[in-house]
């Protein structure tokens, strides 16, 4: 059974002139110890499925249908005391912007120590320390730098605390939210080495983030490419880069510059994300879509798989049915 | 084998000294002859930040500086994609900036079209700055957002005093975002920066910079703001300006991968130092410095069958504050022996057009 199971899940958000579908019919499966990268533009709704699979949406933002199921339980349905014994236990987050996550006027230890103690009630203080001392070892951190406050950290360092405190109930699933990518790309690689690392040693489920192809490309087995608040291409990463079925996947493959191979002229989609207050009827990617025919403008497609069972597309140049 | 090449010769060792000591003559020097065939050059450029310190080291007399460019030279051709790539902190902007005089040069010279510009005064700067442009990284920031479209885009026309007739502005102007793909022109004129999106708004920042037909640019991170399915189509149309107007482009950027498509030549700076620079193909094929080889060991691929070797350097860029003597990578370098530590190796030709400073090359 996968450690986290996500059906129909759509999140949207309140506004004035209306909801904000910012994430609809959101469909993924994560087993134990494997990664799945959630791959979009900013805007496409990536972050708000991370933040709806921990419950921690902005007040405007609310689940309209759907259920998040964590080992057989649906999320969706319980309440914020019920929920708190998950996050941290059993799903935990590395969030965005390594510099800014971190409060500037605790020191590290203490923070880390924060997220023990709530999760851990009756732990000892020093049962306490030599666990936030031995997490920031794992993280490449030496733990005589436990005492320091996040500004005496380089920026690489503050983005190791951070997965050292998502690390620090033993969650089963980590959420990581663009994991390095303020960060330099020594560093970064430095970052999605440590990550892959623990996922090996820890067996930990994960569901990563980010907008550049080439660094999922590395660290997951499962690739949802996400346009407009849906998963239009979803399956093994080999077979998505290998024969990508979805216009918008074939665009991005294009646009995206390669260190090997020779110069070339790089392809953009043209246009832009629509707006997700009144996004395109049909297909929401018709109006960018280079094979678009009449039906994208009035139906809109089922994510269905094409060929083999692990590789589905949300598309009509595909049978559907 | 003998490497000799006088231009990239130190040509001031004390390089601990104070920042305005050392070669104040520079300006009597002859220019390079490789300077006068260039469009814009950089002869021993340095620029060094003074650093606010508390009132008891002040009386003591020791300014402290953050080298954050320190004596760079190299040149860009008439018509040439030059690439100036590196770390956050490695200087990259900076230079871009000391290029167009828009921040003061601490030393070293400044060559536009043969001409040393370093010391000119700043009223004589104005005509040349029709010649020299630049486009930021943000097109949130670097555009005024109580301006029309038309306004922004005319601005330049205007204080260069180009033409003071409405309609011919107001053609120019249109021409310009017609040739940026801001289409129809006639649509955006009156619009305001905020209805715009982050692409459009980056191509008025370019169509700004191209209105007054520039012979150099220099752009900085112009589309790292931006989405990748946006970013190739603004890239494609400033690069096709550029080729069009034969204009010398710097393009400054962190992202490597990106650089290989579209630069002819190539610049790794380190900690304010250049330390490989040559024909892109050469330098991303066959890197020589130890720094250049781990930056491109550590880009990711977008290709899941690709096998990433081991990046062989640890830690992080030191504080241009107080950075490493001697070879300034030596820290982080996975060969350093001790000629590292104790003489700054020179920027020599390993292979035509292909230079690189660091001793291993050298033996």
């Amino acid at each position: 059974m996968p450690v986290l199971e996500v059906e129909h899940l759509t999140t949207n958000y309140k506004t004035l002139r209306g909801w904000v579908k910012a994430c609809e019919d959101v469909n993924f499966q994560v087993e134990k110890g494997e990664a799945m990268g959630l791959v979009g533009e900013s805007g496409c709704g990536k972050t708000t499925v991370a933040l709806s699979l921990l419950k921690l949406l902005p007040s405007a933002g609310r689940i309209r249908k759907g259920k998040i199921l964590f080992n057989g339980n649906d999320l969706v349905k319980m309440n914020d005391n019920q929920i708190r014994k998950i996050r941290w236990k059993g799903i935990a987050i590395v969030f965005q912007g390594a510099m800014n996550a971190l409060n500037p006027v605790f020191k590290i230890s203490d923070q880390i120590n924060e997220a023990i103690k709530i999760h851990e009630p009756g732990v000892s203080r020093s049962a306490a320390r030599e666990r936030v001392e031995a997490l920031l070892e794992m993280v490449g951190i030496d733990k005589s730098r436990a005492d320091n406050y996040p500004h005496e950290f380089s920026g690489g360092m503050r983005q190791r605390a951070l997965i050292a405190m998502a690390l620090a109930a033993n969650p089963e699933v980590l959420v990581a939210d663009e994991p390095g990518t303020a960060l330099d790309v020594v560093v970064q690689a430095q970052i999605l080495k440590l990550l892959r690392e623990l996922k090996d040693k820890l067996n930990l489920s994960m569901v990563f983030i980010s907008h550049d192809l080439s660094i999922v490309a590395e660290t997951c087995e499962k690739l949802a490419i996400m346009y407009a608040g849906q998963i239009v291409e979803y399956g093994d990463t080999k077979s998505i880069f290998e024969k990508p079925l979805h216009p918008y996947t074939q665009g991005l493959l294009g646009a995206f510059p390669s260190i090997k191979g020779p110069r070339k002229k790089l392809i953009s989609i043209p246009g832009q994300p629509p707006d997700l207050l009144s996004p395109p009827v049909g297909c929401r990617f018709n109006p960018r879509c280079p094979y678009v025919m009449d039906i994208c403008k009035k139906e809109e497609p089922g994510l269905l798989p094409v060929d083999q069972q692990n590789h589905l597309v949300h598309c009509h140049l595909y049978p559907q049915h | 084998m003998k490497f000799s090449l006088k231009l990239f010769k130190r040509t001031n060792d004390k390089s601990n000294g104070t920042p305005l000591e050392g070669k104040k003559k520079s300006s009597d020097q002859e220019v390079p002859s490789e300077y006068q065939d260039a469009l814009v050059g950089a002869l021993g450029l340095k620029k060094y930040f003074a650093i606010k310190q508390g009132f008891l080291s002040s009386l003591a007399g020791t300014q402290a500086y953050v080298k954050a460019v320190d004596d760079i030279n190299f040149y860009v051709r008439k018509g040439e994609v030059f690439g100036l790539a590196g770390e956050s902190g490695s200087g990259k902007s900076t230079t871009g900036r000391l290029l167009l005089r828009l921040t003061d040069i601490t030393d070293g010279r400044v060559f536009f079209k043969g001409k040393d510009i370093s010391k000119i005064p700043a009223r004589q700067m104005k005509p040349l700055r029709r010649e020299m442009q630049i486009i930021f990284q943000d097109p949130y920031e670097s555009l005024d957002p109580r301006m029309t479209i038309k306004e922004i885009v005319a601005e330049p026309l205007r204080i260069q005093g180009l033409t003071k007739n409405e309609k011919e502005i107001e053609e120019r102007v249109k021409q310009i975002l017609s040739e940026v793909e801001v289409v129809p022109p006639e649509e955006f004129l009156h619009r305001f920066p905020h209805e715009l999106s982050g692409g459009q708004r980056q191509r008025v920042a370019v169509a700004r910079a191209f209105v007054v037909n520039p012979e150099f640019v220099v752009a900085d991170e112009p589309v790292s703001m931006l989405d990748v399915s946006i970013r190739a189509e603004v890239l494609n149309s400033m690069l096709e300006l550029v080729q069009k107007r034969q204009v010398s482009f710097i393009y400054i950027t962190h992202d490597l991968a990106l650089a290989k498509h579209i630069c002819d030549r190539l610049a790794i700076m380190y900690l304010g130092k250049i330390v490989e620079m040559g024909p892109t193909d050469q330098v991303i094929n066959n890197p020589l410095h130890p720094y250049t080889q781990a930056l491109i060991a550590a880009i990711p691929v977008p290709d899941p069958t690709h096998k990433r070797g081991n990046i062989p350097i640890s830690g992080e860029i030191p504080s241009p504050l107080n950075p490493p003597q001697a070879c300034r990578f030596h820290t982080r370098c996975p060969y350093a022996f001790s000629e590292c530590t104790t003489l700054e190796p020179p920027l020599v030709e390993a292979e035509p057009g292909h230079f690189v400073a660091c001793h291993m090359v050298r033996k």
